[in-house]
């Protein structure tokens, strides 16, 4: 049995789509837990942590020059294209946060004075929730992000689902259109954006469902903050029909999601008898009979 | 002729690793001898990116013909489509299982990748 | 002066700060929207369309009668981006391909050779007669984000102006830093939640660690939370202006207004605030 990827993406951040990420893991009760936001990841502040292990993480090599072995030639700046070699009073020096990692200089040094390093870009973390496993992490500051990190965390949490028998996995995806947003949704299931009703979230959200469709995910649309401005709401139903995505919901304005937030809860958790956590509960259920149709589909 | 899997083991009663890219080995079985050679695919586990691509070209140097696994990426199949590999799909059964079932034409021929590609 | 607009966690106003800031400074400022991925600044200002330039990378190109196939060019890439498919020659993956020439270096018999693909876009627009709005847009499914960014920083202003604005991304990574470095100064756009105190402390971190000076503005304030502004206070980081949380800057914002359509009475703090990055920059200047 594979178990099912539901990835939440936005386009525009700051959207909600942490926050509508921990309420559906707060509904569904059995899944394994991803943030893909691993540049701010801010899921765990809202399930309750119990216990995390922490490790680095090894992405791809830098280089650096060894000052011994160095002859000054200049070749290496020449050649490289990232601005990444310096000069100061010590002579020639990487600059690392700059090195791509290409290894054209360490191919071009006449004297083989250049050292090819691996290079740690952030920590991920493995923790026991209140909701299930959450597998997270955080990057280095200015390091890159480039999604393999994201795609490891997938993995793990693929792994995690698959040998134990659990059906869902539920990532928390980065804000934007680039690497990290490709890597968290190619091979999902299922994608949930979250949107406003704003010329930002509007604009964004066409950006958003271009990439999906590129990656012929199937698609659904939540709008929150809904009744800020309903002359999206038509713009977005038809911006979805063009590619194929459906709006399965919309959520007003409300100022009990930061409350939430600040019990460390989700809105589900917090204020479970609210309007907004009942509209997402439909909304929750909407997506589980999306999901259960295509399990269906899947084992014909 | 030989034939590559994607494996975790390290014998004909391994069971196939469905995962291309980023799988720990392959398993490379000569059916004319039915002798066979493992060759470990870590390398992949460090990759940036394209990791389906390194580990086409790695069952490629083994001068396999087929390449028996579980899903196939739009960059890999490029890559082993190109160079005239036969690729089939199949799910993590023993290997030896697999090479039967080759043998006798039950597995399907893939003719373009199964699934999008992936960092 | 260059003066940057960031935020570690999106959707915090960093933005509509910057499009305000421009209006508020527009005899004296130009703005280039960084947010390459999803750039929105055009989305509130009135702008008269100049120019759209396409931003390419290069990527090599193989000529087959001169590829004795030794394959170093496959060996010498770091990125996967080129594969050597047996009789069907060496294959390239252009969405792979980092520019680094790397392949071209190493190939002996001059078979590849770079040739240019369209990755981005852009746009030169004015706002009020002359002042400038540079925005950078990444093609949808490509992933250059910071050369991208980098080529927007490099355009040349016209008029020259005292102030450059840089409408950043969300995040710390990558992206964030191509906006951020060499810059004079950062504005720190943070909003009064849990996930906005979390997300400012990993901004200032990365701050620090680039040695940029930043000061926090304040967004979304409530009048029961105060966490952020409490954090600021304790460690003594600048906190130069504050914007009350309301739902009447959110409906305007929703139709497409800005900060000082909502607030017009917040211009005045808006000019003082550049006046105060450059009174900053003159106290420390850099080397």
């Amino acid at each position: 049995m594979q178990p099912q990827e539901l990835v939440i993406i936005s386009g525009k951040g700051g959207t909600g789509k942490t926050s509508i990420t921990a309420a559906l893991a707060d509904y569904f009760p059995n899944k394994v837990l991803a943030d893909g936001d691993v540049d701010a990841a801010d899921l765990f502040l809202v399930l309750q942590v119990t216990e995390t292990q922490i490790a680095e993480f090894q992405s791809g090599h830098i280089a650096e020059i060894d000052p011994d072995k160095c002859h000054q030639c200049g070749k290496c700046a020449a050649l490289c294209r990232f601005d990444a070699i310096v000069t100061s009073e010590s002579g020639y020096q990487v600059d690392a946060r700059a090195c791509e990692g290409c290894k054209v200089c360490v191919n071009a040094c006449p004297h083989h004075a250049i050292e090819w390093k691996e290079a740690f870009c952030g920590l991920w973390k493995e923790s026991r929730t209140a909701q299930g496993t959450l597998f997270h992490a955080s990057l280095y500051p200015g390091a890159e992000n480039s999604g393999k990190l994201v795609t490891f965390l997938r993995d793990k949490a693929r792994k995690k689902a698959m040998d134990e028998g659990i059906p869902l996995i539920l990532v928390d995806g980065p804000p934007g259109i680039g690497c990290p947003v490709i890597a968290s949704i190619t091979g999902a299931a299922r994608i949930l954006v979250v949107t406003e009703p704003t010329p930002s979230g509007y604009h964004d959200l066409e950006r958003v469902l271009a990439l999906a469709k590129h990656f012929q995910i199937p698609t659904h649309i939540l709008i929150n903050k809904a009744d800020l401005e309903t002359s999206y709401l038509k713009k977005m139903e038809d911006c979805a029909a063009k590619s194929g995505a459906t709006v399965i919901g919309q959520i007003p304005y409300s100022p009990l999601f930061s409350e939430a937030q600040q019990k460390g809860q989700s809105i589900l958790k917090a204020f479970p008898t609210s309007p907004e956590a009942e509209t997402l509960r439909t909304i929750a259920a909407i997506l589980k009979q999306k999901m259960d149709e295509s399990e269906a589909e899947g084992q014909k | 002729m030989k034939i590559a899997f994607s494996t975790n083991g390290n014998t004909l009663e391994s069971l196939l690793d469905t995962r291309f890219g980023r799988c720990s080995r392959f398993l490379i079985l000569d059916t004319e001898t039915n002798h066979y050679e493992i060759l470990e695919n870590t390398q992949n586990l460090n990759a940036v990116q394209g990791a389906g691509i390194q580990s086409a070209q790695t069952v490629l140097e083994t001068g396999a013909q087929a390449l028996i696994t579980g899903h196939c990426g739009p960059k890999a199949f490029k890559v082993l489509h190109a160079a005239g590999i036969a690729i089939y799909l199949a799910d993590n059964r023993p290997i030896d299982e697999l090479a039967k079932a080759l043998a006798a034409g039950t597995l399907a021929e893939l003719t373009d990748a199964d699934v999008e590609g992936h960092w | 002066m260059q003066i940057a607009i960031a935020s570690g966690k999106g959707g915090t106003g960093k933005t509509s700060l910057a499009v305000s800031l421009f209006l508020a400074n527009k005899d004296r400022a130009r703005l280039l929207d960084c947010d390459v991925e999803e750039p929105n600044c055009h989305l509130f200002l009135a702008t008269r369309f100049v120019s759209r330039t396409s931003v390419e990378k290069r990527i090599p190109l193989l000529n087959p009668d001169l590829c004795t196939h030794c394959g170093k060019c496959v060996e010498a890439c770091q990125f996967n981006a080129l594969a050597e498919a047996g009789k069907a020659g060496i294959l390239v993956f252009e969405e792979l391909c980092h520019s680094c020439g790397g392949c071209t270096f190493v190939c002996p018999t001059g078979a590849l050779h770079e040739t240019p693909l369209k990755m981005g876009a852009i746009t030169r627009a004015l706002v009020a007669g002359k002042a400038e709005l540079i925005t950078g847009a990444l093609a949808i499914g490509h992933t250059e984000t910071p050369s991208l960014i980098l080529a927007v920083k490099k355009t040349r202003p016209d008029p020259e102006v005292a102030f450059t604005l840089i409408d950043a991304p969300p995040g710390t990574a990558c992206a964030f830093a191509a906006a951020v470095e060499h810059t004079d100064f950062v504005l720190l756009v943070a909003e009064e939640t849990p996930f906005g105190l979390h997300d400012l402390k990993l901004a200032i971190k990365a701050l620090q660690k680039m040695e940029i000076p930043f000061a926090v503005v304040l967004n979304r304030m409530r009048p029961d939370f105060s966490s952020v502004l409490e954090f600021c206070k304790e460690k003594n980081y600048p906190l130069w202006l504050q914007i009350p949380e309301s739902r009447a800057i959110a409906e305007t914002y929703a139709r497409g207004g800005t900060l000082l359509d909502a607030m017009p009475e917040l211009e005045e703090s808006l000019r003082i605030l550049l006046d105060q990055c450059a009174e900053a920059m003159q106290c420390n200047p850099k080397n």
